[in-house]
């Protein structure tokens, strides 16, 4: 198995594009694929295909309940909490949990000696799984509205991708911080969606820098080619980064996908150009470093 | 006034409005809170008057002469953070989530929390005004915390200058950063796309906004490249209470405007996109 991540570090470059037309044309391919939509606060991958659901599992984190009638006030949860998501008034006798500060770690549990804490599951999301064929092929995260980070619904997700895949497609949050440090570190090869304008190419450096220190090979797709400059291409040639394809900005493709289509159902020569990239992607890093 | 931009899909167009808007009459402060992917700056310019190092979140770190290799940490992580590798506990930096509780728990007081200190906030002038922006350091946590850095940075120095407005550009996405921009802001545009997914990201981007109840604009960005789902977009918009929906046509001009580090008013204020943003901030701009 190998694991490819879609990501970009300035978001609406293209990376859903990307995924959802390399998923599809691997399965034209017979690859055994899987699809994973990794953006949890806005994941859109499964609206481009036809699908079965299949199953659903929620989310969950742990909050602390505390029983102010056995709590003696002392303040040791307080201390042990390291997301002021405890809110206490000893001389007052009140205690609080403020739930959306609270990462559910348990550490509060541990520090009361008196066993006034206990905990209760709150929903942080949901993973559901799909099948455009027979197998379970498309897994989808999506947190609540009002969670604040993804990141455990994001792990959730990619745990449950099935061993015997040949291919997994991680469609990646936007940006560099834990959201997609989450996707990309499951990742044995990420490719990186950009655009040339001097937005999308310092964003580039960004994700360039942090997959570096990841040790993570990359290559990069520039979409949307002929609008702004060539600066993304010499930072490439200077950087000896692969530039695996430059996709032209086209109306027609714009608008085929604002509909929900797959481009390279109809567009045969982007179809080929994605198969040659994963083929190349494959013939590299594909056997190494399958770790789970 | 506090006015933030944001759009939950990435790449609609914030920044390049938010700049259009910043570039209209008036001093303005800036404020890029899009800690993650900065850049406003490119086009600005401002001047560094002031640099402050965010602590962002902090990671459990062994010392392995203290370390006796008990593995009672293993047990207590629930982020999966610590496990064996090689037969040695092994802390892994990317699922570390800070909370501490390995460091309190270890019988040899052998783990240490060590802050990040790499992420900073920047301030300064730029030729509309004064700026700040956040640059998160690469797989950092906590953005909401850098967010909420830059709007107290922002609204002090609107104070100080005797600056009223105070644009806000924000983070894609619907999670803390977001929702770090928008609490207590006296308006909120969203920045969509006539694509299946702006459509999703807008519907989910409102549900944040309506649990703030907050006053919100909807300007649907490129709306020629499919017209059909822009009206679709309005009406949704009209059917949830949103009451002011504006279209903007796609022009290439947006995109070299980037290019020569102008807005698209700097680059050509006689354009029909330029007359149209003036017309929408009048509107937007206007005080309750």
């Amino acid at each position: 198995m190998i694991k490819i991540a879609i990501a970009s570090g300035k978001g609406g470059t293209g990376k859903t594009f990307i995924s959802t037309n390399i998923f599809y044309t691997l399965l034209q391919n017979n690859y055994r694929a899987i699809l994973v939509d990794c953006d949890a606060e806005a994941p859109n991958s499964l609206e481009f295909f036809e699908r079965n659901f299949i199953s659903e599992s929620e989310v969950t984190q742990q909050v602390p309940v505390i029983n102010s009638d056995i709590c003696t006030f002392c303040g040791k949860c307080y201390e042990y909490c390291n997301y002021n998501a405890i809110f206490i008034l000893p001389q007052k006798k009140i205690i609080n949990v403020i739930e959306d500060l609270c990462h559910g770690c348990g550490a509060c549990s541990v520090a009361c000696k008196f066993e006034a804490i206990s905990e209760k599951p709150v929903s942080l999301g949901h993973v559901s799984l799909y099948s455009t064929n027979k197998l379970p092929n498309l897994i989808e995260a999506r947190m609540n509205i009002g969670v604040m980070s993804p990141v455990p619904v994001i792990k959730s997700a990619i745990k449950q991708i099935d061993d015997q895949t040949d291919i997994v497609i991680l469609d990646s949050p936007p940006g560099t911080s834990c959201p997609f440090i989450q996707t990309v570190s499951s990742a044995d090869y990420v490719l990186l969606v950009t655009e040339p304008t001097p937005f999308g190419l310092s964003d580039l450096k960004q994700s360039v820098e942090t997959l570096r220190t990841m040790d993570k090979p990359l290559g990069v797709i520039i979409n949307r080619a002929g609008l702004g400059d060539n600066k993304v291409q010499d930072y490439l040639g200077q950087e000896n980064i692969p530039l695996l394809l430059e996709i032209p900005f086209d109306k027609k493709i714009a608008g085929l996908y604002s509909t929900g289509k797959i481009v390279s159902k109809t567009d045969s020569v982007l179809a080929n150009q994605l198969l040659t990239i994963i083929k190349k992607i494959l013939e590299k890093h594909g056997n190494s470093n399958n770790q789970r | 006034m506090e006015i933030a931009i944001i759009s939950g899909k990435g790449g609609t167009g914030k920044s390049s409005i938010s700049a259009a808007f910043a570039t209209m009459n008036g001093e303005v402060v800036l404020a890029d809170c899009d800690v993650d992917a900065a850049n406003l700056f490119l086009l600005f310019n401002p001047s560094h008057e002031e640099e402050e190092v965010y602590i962002g979140a902090q990671t459990a770190v062994i010392d392995y002469n203290q370390c006796t290799n008990c593995q009672l940490c293993i047990n207590y992580c629930r982020f999966d953070a610590i496990s064996l590798k090689n037969d040695i506990v092994t802390i892994s930096e990317v699922s570390c989530d800070g909370c501490f509780l390995c460091s309190h728990i270890c019988p040899e007081n052998a783990i240490n929390m060590i802050p990040s200190d790499k992420s900073r906030m920047y301030s300064g002038s730029f030729r509309k005004g004064k700026m700040v922006y956040g640059r998160l350091a690469p797989g950092e946590e906590n953005s909401g915390k850098l967010v909420t850095m830059v709007r107290d940075k922002a609204k002090k120095l609107s104070v100080e200058n005797e600056i009223d407005m105070v644009i806000l550009d924000g983070p894609p996405g619907i999670g803390c950063a977001v929702i770090s921009t928008i609490t207590g802001v006296e308006k909120v545009v969203i920045v969509t796309e006539p694509t299946i997914s702006g459509l999703h990201d807008m519907q989910r981007t409102m549900g944040i906004v309506q649990k703030f109840k907050l006053q919100a604009y909807v300007i649907i960005n490129k709306c020629d490249l499919n017209p059909s789902m822009s009206k679709q977009i309005e009406e949704w918009c009209n059917e949830n209470g949103i009451t002011t929906t504006w279209q903007l046509a796609f022009d290439k001009q947006m995109v070299e405007a980037m290019v020569h580090g102008k807005s698209i008013l700097e680059y050509n204020s006689n354009l029909d996109i330029s007359k149209k943003l003036g017309e929408i901030w009048k509107i937007i701009s206007k005080k309750n």
